[in-house]
């Protein structure tokens, strides 16, 4: 089971520009629909609500870890803590990281969310090698093997 | 967010199947559950390092996640591994991967407008 996201988009448009889009609390609303009560500061709490229709009573909230001018934003959450009655706080939260990188065409923005889980990478690879394709037959296998024999 | 928002609600982070699967001792048991089927406590302690009580401390921490559950077999209980929690894991490392594409989407839409 792969525990960390990674995602890789090319954006035509400057270095400068994206860590605008990140790193203004207003510009990084827009686009990832949330209304913030104020600026990013690092070591801080983030507060807001999610703008997306239907669901404007749902909270934001983040700690600002890193802001590396045009190189790395980062930020601590707990994803998709949407249910206003759980108390999330004992959850681990993930690690949210920005890197921006110039391309020729534009910049190279490299998104990581990590720590699903609290297993050392090594680790997790090894124990879960078989998961590269396997798993999930794998996971049949044993779930009508239960069934069999409940 | 996405047509899946729907959903959204009844999902968070399933914390205590990745904190019960954050331990290598617990990702062995869980392996070996994998590979072999219901094991005892006997069994499972055979040919391993770990005690019986220390194997017994590990089951319950995978036991109160979900991952395994015991089953009565003449007079021993084995433990059967049971796959739900970890895919519900995965299914939602999936929606969270789903959510961060679609934002990212709009992130380009905005700057390179």
């Amino acid at each position: 089971m792969n525990d960390r996201i990674e995602k890789r988009i090319e954006l035509k448009a400057p270095v400068s520009r994206v860590w605008r889009a990140l790193t203004d609390y207003r510009e990084f609303g827009e686009w990832f629909r949330v209304k913030l009560d104020g600026p990013f500061v690092p070591g801080q709490v983030s507060r807001g609500h999610i703008t997306y229709p239907g669901y404007e009573h749902l909270k934001w909230e983040a700690v600002v870890q890193k802001m590396e001018p045009e190189q790395l934003f980062s930020f601590t959450w707990h994803p998709y803590a949407v249910d206003p009655n759980a108390d999330y706080s004992q959850e681990p939260p993930t690690l949210v990281e920005f890197r921006l990188e110039q391309t020729t065409t534009g910049t190279l923005l490299l998104l990581t969310e990590s720590g699903f889980d609290k297993i050392p990478e090594a680790r997790r690879a090894e124990a879960f090698r078989r998961n590269d394709g396997g798993w999930t037959e794998q996971m049949k296998n044993i779930e009508s093997h239960v069934a069999q024999k409940p | 967010m996405s047509h899946r928002s729907r959903s959204l609600a009844a999902r968070h982070a399933p914390a205590p199947v990745f904190a019960a699967l954050g331990d290598e001792t617990r990702l062995l048991l869980v392996a070996r559950l994998c590979d072999e089927g219901p094991r005892s406590i006997s069994q499972l302690a055979a040919g391993s390092r770990l005690t019986r009580q220390a194997i017994t401390k590990h089951l319950r921490v995978l036991e109160r996640a979900r991952i395994v559950h015991s089953v009565r077999a003449g007079r021993e209980s084995r433990f059967a591994l049971d796959p739900a929690p970890i895919e519900k894991a995965k299914s939602y490392l999936d929606l969270v991967s789903e959510q961060w594409d679609e934002a990212l989407s709009r992130l380009k839409a905005f700057v390179e407008e």
